[in-house]
């Protein structure tokens, strides 16, 4: 008997102790506070606090895949070039460049005080390394034949084995001259020289590293803006701090970053509203709550969002003016209003809007047009006439989408205006993860999908190539040979003459709509909180997602 | 008693290795592939990519390369996290989630067991009726909803507590109390189920006719009894509760293995999926095996086969 009352006491001893602390000491928890609350501190601590929507989970420029890996290589390294303000090149570990006359042979002239965090200097033996190391088919990179086949002197046979690594068109000419030939003369070279996979390395710490090197902190060498000073592959939180040896330290204002781990939307919210931290995404449901907020703020981006229409699985598809009537007969303007409800806007065309000017300096969506509107009226004519072509007077179409919450809402909105606006069409929804939709793209198994793309590099080409006939995204029987002779000369004859180029562009683009190949829908947004002193930092339109080097902390008062 | 120990070791072994036989053939089954850029690259440049994970290699011959990583402890290389071993992963992540599920489970059955004792002492009074009311709240309502509210009331609302995240003692007390309604809600109700039984069996009744105390009584006589059926369910639910839960962590931004199970079946991770998978495996074989034991500790007539 009292056995078993020592027992349940001790229990509800170890209880009681638990629930005390629980009521614990008020001063713990105000420690955790942040001196920002402190308006005399705030004006000198140069400290931002961010939310990451997930973990990185590489740190490799070989191997990173991902938006996160893209961002902390682009904030911690520097290749060629980095991204200024208005997306136009700025000087990084190259100075300057020149071409030859016929836009294969680049050689750029890198600075001599560039160093990595251990003080060994950048030198074009390091991007050299790196390069071959990516292509390499050994290293099992996916973005270093993404990027680099086809672009880099070969690059695709060196990867598929063919060649030996040091064949790959990349020479260092003495430790500040980097020469690099290019299997066509490739007019985006330039912008692609700021992304990831371009970055250097220093083959001697790679090599001593071996499988740890990029796993931690400690296994990662800086030449960039900022260092981390605690991070590993699975952290939940980590810093960065402000890279003294970086050539233009002089120019980074920002002592250090703290990165926490939120993948809930409310949770992202209440922390910044807390004070913790300075920026936080808006999901739709919070953006009505939140859209009157002072720090309410859209970010417009370069990814855009499109209905696939496969022309080889339903016939009724390959007909051009069922095609047409589908792409125009659902109100776009109200699904991001109402649907997606975060400044996402309508996309009536393929390539983005504020992404890439022509060479007169407009933008290139301005120049192009509306290609494809919301037209009831014009949609049912199409639709009256392809379905007296098809000599049938109703048609069903399965739709594949994603199995989000947002995915399953827009595709039931557009199903709905479908089949209210076409008399006779039925559609059917098949929402699936993503691995199963990429699954079903990849053999084609499908009548309409929706799909989106961002773009690799700052040209219109990383948008219009995807429709190439055969080409690896296009994966539903789209082919114009005019389509593809005007795409291809962009890559091949025409590709030092930009004006000629952006004129094949735009007539390119034209004709994809002429033929209905996709159904555009719309271009993201993305709604954020963002505390007034959060300055000076500028989004990419592509690449690593912010650029923090001109950034600062800036009084709120 | 030791013969029957290291028989259901040895059990617990086959088990495991039927559950990692079974995981394996399953995940193989899923759609997609582990490759992160698989609708940017060309089918050979994905040859090549898979071919330096083994992954083209015919699927037997993966599933015994697997066995016998397996054998000499190795879970393999994480396909998400570049260059990190599936063990790594685990003991960084099991952590948060074990350390809240202990406390969730501690608090939880503890109070329960008091709650529904109370309650079955003061049978059909507003105590009882109290006790009943808030199991079958518990048991109703999601945990994540608990959780929701007990957020925006004492972190958003009163600023008592931190909103999220995870480090300092204070980041547990929330997510620990909404993990913990489930488990009290359980402890509860069963308590108090077995407890009004047991009170009116005829032991219980020849106890009282020769004088016992009625805390000999409650405790001695009857809440060992009642707590068989509790500890059975209590079991597994101790390790659902140790092994993560995904909103939970997901809500408090807490670093907890739940969530990465999910994402990594997300992401097609082989490796972490099986990690994770023979993980929770483990735990629930022995708990299964501590509850088994436990049994014969509380009542002597439960008698272990083959125990000598």
């Amino acid at each position: 008997m009292k056995k078993k009352l020592t027992w349940l006491l001790a229990l509800s001893l170890v209880l009681s102790m638990f629930l005390a602390a629980c009521s614990g000491d008020k001063e713990t928890a105000d420690d955790t506070k942040k001196p920002a609350d402190d308006p005399k501190v705030e004006e000198v601590e140069q400290v931002l606090n961010f939310i990451n929507g997930d973990t990185i989970p590489s740190m490799d420029p070989s191997m990173a895949t991902d938006e996160y890996g893209f961002q902390f290589l682009g904030t911690i390294m520097e290749g060629l070039y980095r991204l200024d303000e208005n997306a136009k090149v700025a000087p990084g570990i190259a100075t300057k460049h020149e071409v030859s006359a016929d836009g294969k042979t680049w050689t750029f002239t890198l600075r001599e005080d560039a160093k990595w965090s251990n003080g060994d200097p950048v030198t074009a033996h390091d991007f050299v390394y790196a390069w071959q190391r990516a292509v390499n088919p050994e290293t099992g990179s996916e973005y270093g034949p993404y990027m680099m086949g086809g672009v880099i002197k070969n690059a695709t046979a060196v990867n598929k084995g063919e060649v030996p690594v040091d064949q790959l068109g990349v020479k260092a000419d003495g430790d500040y001259k980097l020469v690099v030939e290019l299997e066509n003369a490739t007019a985006y070279f330039e912008s692609l020289t700021t992304f990831g996979t371009f970055l250097p390395l220093n083959q001697k710490f790679v090599e001593e590293k071996g499988d740890a090197f990029a796993t931690s902190a400690d296994n990662l060498l800086a030449n960039g803006p900022f260092k981390f000073e605690s991070w590993e592959s699975t952290s939940q939180k980590w810093t960065l701090i402000k890279n003294a040896d970086y050539w233009d330290a002089a120019t980074v204002k920002l002592e250090k970053m703290n990165y926490q781990v939120v993948k809930e939307a409310q949770t992202a919210v209440d922390l910044y509203e807390e004070g913790t931290v300075d920026r936080a995404g808006l999901s739709s449901d919070l953006v009505d709550q939140y859209a009157t907020h002072e720090d309410y703020v859209v970010t417009p981006q370069t990814s855009v969002f499109y209905f696939k229409i496969n022309q080889t699985k339903n016939k009724a598809l390959a007909n051009v003016n069922i095609r047409k009537a589908i792409s125009r007969a659902f109100d776009k303007q109200a699904l991001v209003d109402e649907i997606l409800n975060n400044g996402s806007i309508v996309a009536n065309g393929l390539v983005p809007r504020d992404f890439v000017p022509t060479p007169d300096g407009k933008d290139f969506r301005e120049v192009s047009g509306d290609l494809v509107t919301f037209d009831v009226a014009e949609a049912q004519k199409f639709w009256e006439q392809g379905l007296k072509e098809l000599g049938v007077d109703k048609l069903t179409v399965e739709f594949l989408g994603g199995d989000s919450d947002t995915s399953k809402m827009m595709d039931q909105y557009i199903s709905n205006q479908l089949q209210k606006n076409l008399p006779g069409l039925t559609v059917t929804l098949k929402p699936v993860p993503f691995e199963q939709r990429l699954d079903l793209d990849t053999k084609m198994d499908y009548d309409v999908q929706f799909a989106g793309w961002g773009p690799d590099f700052l040209d219109p080409y990383t948008f219009l190539n995807l429709w190439l006939t055969d080409g690896g995204n296009n994966k539903m029987g789209y082919s114009n040979p005019e389509y593809d002779k005007l795409i291809n000369e962009t890559a091949t004859t025409l590709a030092t003459d930009n004006e000629a180029r952006f004129a094949n562009f735009l007539a390119a683009e034209k004709i994809l709509f002429e033929d209905a190949a996709i159904a555009p829908v719309y271009q993201k947004a993305t709604a954020q909180l963002v505390s007034p002193k959060v300055q000076g930092v500028f989004v990419n339109p592509f690449g690593a997602t912010y650029e923090y080097k001109w950034s600062s902390v800036g009084a709120t008062e | 008693m030791t013969r029957y120990i290291l028989r259901r070791v040895w059990y617990m072994f086959i088990t495991l290795f039927i559950i990692a036989s079974a995981s394996f053939f399953l995940m193989k089954m899923l759609p997609g592939s582990p490759l992160k850029a698989d609708d940017k690259l060309t089918e050979e440049q994905k040859a090549i990519v898979l071919e330096k994970y083994g992954l083209n290699d015919p699927v037997p011959v993966q599933y015994v390369k697997y066995l016998g990583g397996l054998a000499q402890g190795d879970l393999g290389i994480s396909f998400t996290f570049d260059s990190t071993p599936v063990t790594k992963i685990l003991m960084d992540r099991i952590g948060p989630s074990a350390q809240l599920g202990a406390q969730a489970l501690l608090i939880g059955s503890v109070l329960g067991i008091l709650l529904g004792l109370v309650a079955s002492i003061y049978r059909n009074s507003p105590i009882d009726y109290f006790a009943t009311f808030f199991a079958v709240l518990g048991t109703s309502i999601p945990n994540f909803v608990f959780a929701g509210l007990l957020q925006y009331v004492f972190a958003v609302q009163l600023g008592w507590l931190p909103v999220a995240l995870w480090g300092e003692f204070e980041h547990a007390i929330l997510p620990t109390i909404a993990l913990a309604i489930s488990p009290l809600a359980v402890a509860a109700r069963f308590t108090r189920t077995e407890m009004v039984e047991v009170l009116h069996s005829n032991y219980i009744i020849t106890a009282r006719a020769k004088g016992v105390a009625e805390s000999g009584i409650i405790f001695k006589h009857g809440l060992r009894n009642a707590l068989i059926p509790l500890i059975t369910v209590m079991g597994p639910m101790a390790v659902g509760l140790m092994t993560g839960s995904m909103v939970i962590e997901q809500i408090f931004a807490i670093p907890g293995i739940g969530e990465q199970f999910v994402t990594s079946v997300v992401m097609n991770d082989y490796p972490t999926i099986m990690g994770t998978t023979l993980l929770f495996a483990f735990g629930f074989i022995g708990i299964i095996l501590i509850i088994d034991l436990l049994y014969g500790l509380i009542d002597p007539r439960i008698r272990l086969a083959g125990g000598k």
